[in-house]
């Protein structure tokens, strides 16, 4: 029954913070006065809205499609009327603006009739994945790759292993226990349609980290006679990592540059799980999605179901914020989520959590020092890297270096950061020097790009300086001579 | 006759060396001649690293008279806007120089793209035909417009503008998709704790 777990090399055990909101139930956001949605809440090329100022929508309802394969569309999360085509910020690591269609709600949330497939296992798996990049499925973890494109089967490799993510690693963030814990038989069905779109692979597993027994008690209720297992794993961060968990689950080391699916294997996370669930049988896109509000700053702390597109000034103003008791204000969890600068940004279908942190709970970084080689950083990455060494060429921008010092197998989880004795921004550096490798990556593929365009540009001009002459020549030539024209010029091509 | 030369020490070893520096040398000339490399090897590799769009802003007629400049008169190797900081560091590592900043030496902090302003151009197709990396699309008496993800910032195009009106230089707008975390600030290391104390200071 109990299955050989392998530990993962580093790793932390921060403070949890978890029981600040894990044990109150779900509870429903009333309507925001406006919904601002974004046409880019996936990783991939952002969809184009096809919809009009002043038109009315109904919940439900494609208001931007997707542009081209790697894209995916965007819904009315509720009916009402289009009021703003337009730049507004949105919750990016960056603070930018992007292009967000803003939605006045009419408070009726009239839906549009979408059919499901009922009885799955009888229908083609086309049919399936189609209603599944229909409405919108992206990973709902954070990363927001599009669900169809990563279920595709590409290559030649079957998925001998699915695991489904409800580790929920990160201090504080508590919506996919609280998920798990209502909503257990969504979960497993859903398990189940991935099953059959990957033609049953030997292992179904659920991965739950030990420190949700109630969540690990309503799953293992809800898989009774399923093929679907529930694994625990011991409470350790960041063992929800894709990376991490396959080498606890299936002992393998993923490469750089291959997909989890090169090795027969497939995660998927439990919020996104569920959506595909109501996808396939509902034909629900993803409108709303939980999203746990926590930290000292906050009245209320807990999970709540919310609309795609609300404002966190919204959200956070129904469940008691103080924002002078606020030093930070947080998207995702602290370990790697961003600062936010400006509430008007809205939830979009990657948020799984907002903090509101205080002084104590989020305090200002201490004055860095020097690196006194401790090494205790390299004890805590989780991917083996020598985080001390690739500091000094971070700081150098030697470029060579960091690519031999394996920087972009980085998984950003800041346990260096956590474990730096001398209070360096460690993570930080990491993440500036991945941004300029592949900008100078890009920048190498441009010019390559622009050369061989200019090689082909030079050809070009020669072929038609070169029939420029033949031309001149023959018109030269035919004048002395009693020869037609036209077999000469040929001989002399 | 042979017993004398070789009895004789130092007959002999003058001989023996001078035999042998004459075969060295036959196989060293020899070698000279079958294994000749034409030209200057490093100017050819300065010169695969530069894109090759012969725009001539260095201040030199074409890619390859430019990485003679460098390789020969030690020029900078941060003339190249076309190329950009990546050129630029590829140059002078292979070369050992010092990278020079961004700034005087021609490399724009940000990427710059060429931008056609629609209400003005009346399609005279003469940025077309100075585009030399064909970024620019379009036709006579057609608008034309710049493909932004091809064009390098060598900025032909607008030296050849009749108007000099309708083409500008822009810098790529920075979005969600392109942006990326800027280092920390520099730290405020004390370096007072490696460093004994200056006596009464």
């Amino acid at each position: 029954m109990t299955r050989k777990l392998k530990s993962i090399a580093g790793g932390i055990h921060p403070p949890q913070h978890k029981l600040l909101s894990s044990e109150t139930p779900i509870s429903v956001l009333p309507f925001p006065n406006r919904l601002i949605l974004p046409v880019s809440q996936h990783i991939g090329t952002p969809a184009h809205p096809i919809v009009g100022l002043g038109e009315t929508v109904l919940a439900n309802q494609v208001i931007a499609e997707a542009d081209g394969g790697f894209s995916l569309p965007v819904h009315a999360s509720t009916s009402g009327s289009v009021t703003n085509i337009s730049s507004h910020p949105v919750p990016h690591a960056s603070n930018l603006d992007a292009l967000c269609i803003t939605i006045e709600p009419d408070g009726e949330h009239r839906e549009l009739e979408r059919e499901g497939l009922l009885n799955f296992r009888e229908q083609p798996k086309e049919s399936l994945l189609a209603k599944i990049r229909d409405c919108g499925i992206a990973g709902m973890g954070g990363a927001g790759f599009p669900t169809e494109l990563k279920l595709n089967p590409r290559g030649a490799v079957k998925i001998h292993t699915l695991i489904i993510n409800g580790a929920e690693c990160e201090p504080y963030i508590t919506a996919d226990d609280r998920l798990m814990r209502e909503n257990a038989a969504d979960i497993v069905t859903g398990a189940a349609i991935l099953n059959y779109l990957l033609d049953d692979p030997e292992n179904c597993l659920l991965a739950v980290e030990d420190n949700k027994p109630e969540a690990i008690a309503a799953l293992r209720q809800a898989a009774q006679g399923t093929p679907v297992e529930i694994v625990e794993l011991p409470t350790k961060y960041p063992s929800g990592g894709e990376k991490q968990l396959i080498e606890i689950i299936c002992g393998e080391q993923l490469p750089l540059g291959k997909l989890p699916a090169d090795l027969g294997i497939l995660v998927q996370n439990i919020t996104t799980t569920g959506a595909i669930y109501r996808a396939v049988t509902h034909g629900k896109p993803v409108f709303a999605r939980v999203v746990t509000v926590s930290g000292g700053g906050v009245e209320r702390p807990g999970n709540y179901k919310v609309l795609l597109g609300t404002p966190v000034d919204h959200l956070l103003k129904t469940i008691g914020y103080r924002p002078d008791d606020t030093a930070r204000l947080v998207m995702g969890g602290p370990m790697m989520g961003f600062t936010i600068s400006d509430t008007r940004v809205p939830i979009i279908k990657t948020s799984n959590c907002v903090l509101a942190l205080t002084a104590e709970e989020a305090p200002a970084p201490k004055a860095a020092n020097p690196c006194i080689r401790c090494g205790k950083c390299a004890q805590a990455c989780p991917m083996q890297l020598l985080p001390q060494q690739l500091y000094w060429y971070a700081r150098g921008h030697n470029h060579e270096q960091l690519q031999q010092h394996h920087l972009m197998d980085c998984i950003e989880c800041g346990c260096c950061s956590y474990s730096c004795t001398s209070n360096i921004p460690l993570v930080h550096y990491f993440r500036s020097a991945k941004g300029e490798l592949r900008a100078a990556e890009e920048e190498r593929l441009l010019m390559e790009r622009a050369k061989q365009r200019q090689q082909a540009r030079t050809a070009r001009q020669q072929a038609l300086q070169a029939e420029r002459e033949a031309k001149r020549n023959s018109r030269r030539k035919p004048s002395p001579a009693e020869h037609p024209a036209v077999p000469d010029t040929a001989d002399q091509s | 006759m042979d017993l004398l030369l070789l009895s004789n020490p130092l007959l002999s070893s003058l001989i023996v060396l001078s035999g042998l520096a004459l075969l060295f040398g036959g196989i060293l000339g020899f070698a000279g001649l079958r294994f000749r490399v034409e030209g200057d090897p490093l100017i050819e590799q300065v010169d695969t690293l530069l894109p090759q769009s012969q725009c001539g802003q260095c201040g030199y007629p074409g890619c390859r008279p430019y990485a003679e400049a460098v390789v020969n008169q030690g020029v900078s190797p941060g003339l190249c806007p076309g190329g950009g900081q990546s050129t630029t560091k590829s140059i002078a590592n292979l070369l050992g120089m010092e990278i020079p900043q961004s700034g005087p030496d021609g490399i724009a902090a940000v990427r710059q793209v060429a931008y056609i302003d629609e209400t003005d151009c009346y399609g005279c197709a003469a940025c077309i035909r100075a585009c030399p990396s064909d970024a620019i699309v379009g036709a006579n008496k057609q608008l034309h417009t710049v493909l932004s993800t091809e064009c390098t910032g060598c900025g032909l195009c607008i030296a050849s503008c009749d108007k000099k009106a309708c083409i500008s230089m822009q810098p790529v707008p920075i979005t969600a998709q392109n942006w990326h975390w800027q280092p920390p600030p520099p730290e405020a290391t004390p370096i007072t704790l490696l460093m004994p104390k200056a006596q009464g200071a």
